[in-house]
């Protein structure tokens, strides 16, 4: 049902494929693997790739190592080209001109969240990476979970390890590619037995790990939904469709509007959605129903809703237009019979939206 | 006799062909083998791709079952050569396969089944596409309705599921170096299910699915102590106390063919709420004394079908079915009902918005949720 439309791409848009086109242009990549822990084997993937991209003919250096590794990724090193890093102040830094002077294709940067010393060309490796790109040489990067900065504190409050350097979400979502590694958990311990405390719990650390291993997977798909509609804007497609659920909460003052938000927000959580609150813009409105409502959205936003606020004479109409443009798969709404002048019971808002919505859920909530 | 502990099922699951399932799964068996457990291979599809190969190298191939059907000769997983060699571990590829007819099993997950009833180890791949729960979405974003598919509970009752993940592109480019397919049959593959935009969308329904899978995993034993928190001794699972801990989802049936999307979605949202579910169809009593008709097979199909969903399913008697229902579901501590958006074509009007008000009307203190079916998108 999307339909192609002739439309102009508003400003940003346009910045963004500006943007995308620029990097095409200069023909670097950044690929990312993401690991959910130490241990999932995102260092070996990522070589190895290296290591096939050579063999196929790329030009391939290694641009940074982890300090200790396993011999099966010596092994691979072996068979690659390494610019060691420099050890500035105890801490390791991509030595960058020399890898801009070498100029490879690809360059293999194992371990993005490092902050540089001072007097470095730059604070951050993943920004020394920015430079490697627009010197238009591509990266292939690896990354940990609990290094991505907004998933830091919920990272830590499983593990109690804090971190100081961090990678930030928008480099990732950045990113030309990202690829998730996942392993079974218990491959993973085998794997970095070495670095766990001989008294840690095993059945903890388990546990520890599957938390981990849902928020990376949410957070890679989390990448890829923006990575879809990014594909769907630039190729004009109107969204009407997605992979994920999305969940659309429409409050009025009659609606037991609470309950529903509080619904929408645990529907959301479990599908691991996205959640939307809207409301009609209405003038006129009583003082009474104004308080309601205000600490409704204020609900809302503290469920994590992005708050939506709708114009238009006709709420079935608005609340249509906004959820085929976002891909909204579930509806959630308030019968809105009062006794009395309205008592045309399922004659009104909720009778029109469920003869119109096509292709989602439309689920009714008792006031 | 001692009770043989059931086997261990670990899934790899992806999102299309060629993304590498089946070649992690085969790291995984020869690092078992390697730390010494008994491991063989029932069943593996190399495709011809040389990586894959080589892994097979090296571990015990339990032959393959012949099967001569028509003209031609098939090759299935031998279950009874594998319980008669019984190894700790054996290796199952794609999960969702249909067997071939006059086999003992239809599917080949429920041959797997048998060696997990036995105490054998299984690893095995599937895509994402398989999974019953997904169909009408899947068909929604591809334009393709999968056959060979897979009831969500048999993933469920899997030990663990690991995601297989590769990029669209780099799948694309394995797909035009001929590494997953022939060249004519790579081209057709990207002509159709293989365009960038549906890679992209399965492989974030894989992610998510897997995420689910880890996530209810978690929860099972969170959920087990809510409740035998809140259970009072000697009270039934359905007091209104447990029942308010706990969503349960009420699916109305109807010989309408939309029904099967209806019963697939009310499955899916009661797993992801980790809600009860089961499916009702009201018959009135002229239906009852009538001869079975396309209808009544229709609707005994879709009875089954929910069945095999693991839904309990139940028929009502009455006039005024919306009133049976909503009756039904308040005794039942239902906390919200699924009913069909019906076609204002194609199926008569008393029986699709009528009774579709009357049932919200009803069910006042309820959740009422309406499924529309799902269109398929234009092509991208």
């Amino acid at each position: 049902m999307a339909k192609l439309t002739e439309q102009r791409p508003d400003p940003n848009q346009l910045l963004r494929q500006v943007q995308a086109e620029e990097q095409e242009q200069r023909g670097s990549k950044l690929k990312i693997f993401l690991g959910y822990s130490e241990g999932v084997g995102k260092s070996f993937r990522m070589l190895d790739e290296g290591r096939r991209r050579r063999e196929r003919g790329e030009d391939v250096v290694v641009g940074a190592v982890q300090p200790k590794v396993p011999d099966e990724i010596n092994s691979l090193l072996q068979s690659l080209e390494v610019i060691s890093c420099k050890t500035i102040a105890g801490v390791p830094v991509m030595d960058l001109s020399s890898i801009v002077a070498r100029h490879p294709q690809v360059c293999l940067v194992d371990g993005l969240a490092y902050d540089n010393p001072p007097g470095s060309a730059h604070a951050t490796r993943w920004q020394d990476v920015q430079e490697l790109l627009a010197a238009g040489i591509s990266v292939i990067a690896s990354v940990n979970l609990q290094f991505i900065e907004e998933r830091r504190d919920q990272v830590e409050k499983i593990t109690g390890k804090h971190v100081t350097a961090t990678v930030p979400l928008s480099f990732l979502k950045a990113a030309d590619e990202i690829e998730l590694v996942d392993a079974p958990p218990e491959l993973c311990m085998v794997r970095a037995a070495q670095g766990t405390k001989p008294g840690s719990v095993l059945a903890t650390r388990q546990q520890h790990l599957s938390e981990l291993r849902e928020i990376a997977l949410v957070l890679a798909a989390d990448v890829v939904d923006h990575q879809l509609e990014a594909y769907m804007r630039s190729h004009g497609i109107e969204q009407l469709w997605g992979a994920q659920e999305r969940i659309l909460v429409y409050i009025t003052p009659q609606a037991s509007s609470s309950k529903m938000i509080e619904s929408g927000r645990r529907n959301a959580e479990r599908f691991h959605g996205e959640l939307f609150v809207a409301y009609l813009d209405q003038p006129g409105i009583t003082a009474k129903d104004q308080a309601a409502l205000h600490s409704n959205l204020s609900l809302a936003r503290a469920a994590g809703a992005q708050v939506v606020t709708l114009d238009g004479d006709d709420p079935v109409d608005a609340i249509l237009e906004f959820a085929k443009a976002r891909g909204v798969t579930q509806i959630f709404v308030g019968q809105t019979s009062d006794r009395g002048w309205r008592d045309r019971l399922f004659g009104t808002t909720v009778d029109d939206l469920v003869r119109v919505a096509q292709g989602m859920d439309v689920r009714i909530f008792p006031k | 006799m001692a009770q043989t502990r059931r086997g261990h099922l670990k899934m790899y699951l992806g999102y299309a062909a060629g993304v590498g399932k089946t070649y992690k799964m085969l790291e995984e068996a020869l690092e078992l083998k390697h730390q010494g457990m008994d491991v063989v291979v029932g069943y593996v599809e190399p495709h011809g791709r040389k990586d894959t190969i080589a892994k097979v190298v090296g571990l015990e191939l339990v032959p393959r079952r012949k099967v001569q059907y028509k003209t031609a000769t098939f090759e299935e997983l031998d279950t009874d050569a594998i319980l008669q060699r019984h190894p700790q571990v054996c290796i199952v590829d794609e999960f969702a396969h249909t067997n071939v007819p006059g086999s003992e099993r239809t599917k080949r997950w429920q041959d797997v089944q048998i060696l997990l009833d036995a105490g054998i180890d299984v690893l095995t791949t599937m895509n994402v596409q398989h999974l019953e729960g997904l169909n009408d979405q899947i068909w929604q974003i591809t334009g393709v309705r999968v056959r060979e598919t897979v009831p969500d509970w048999v993933v469920k009752d899997a030990d663990e599921v690991i995601m297989t993940d590769l990029t669209p592109r780099a799948l694309l480019n394995r797909l035009e170096r001929g590494v997953v397919y022939a060249p004519d049959k790579a081209r057709r593959a990207m002509e159709n299910f293989f365009q960038e935009s549906n890679l992209v969308a399965l492989r974030e329904m894989a992610l998510l699915q897997t995420a689910h899978e880890v996530e209810v995993r978690q929860s099972t034993q969170d959920e087990v102590e809510d409740v035998l928190r809140n259970l009072k001794p000697g009270a039934l699972a359905l007091t209104p106390q447990a029942a308010s801990q706990k969503e349960r989802i009420l699916i109305h049936v109807t010989p309408a063919p939309a029904s099967a999307a209806l019963i697939r979605r009310g499955r899916r949202v009661a797993d992801y709420l980790h809600a009860d579910c089961f499916a009702v169809y009201v018959e009135s009593e002229e239906d009852s004394k009538r001869a079975p008709t396309p209808e009544f097979e229709a609707l005994e199909k879709h009875l089954s079908f929910a069945r095999n969903l693991h839904i309990e399913t139940r028929v009502l008697q009455g006039k005024d079915a919306a009133k049976v229902l909503v009756d039904f579901a308040r005794q039942q501590g239902v906390t919200q009902i699924f009913v069909m958006r019906t076609h204002e074509n194609g199926w008569p009007h008393i029986f699709g918005r009528d009774l579709l008000r009357q049932i919200v009307h009803l069910a006042r203190d309820m959740q009422v949720t309406i499924v529309a079916e799902r269109g398929r998108s234009a092509k991208l």
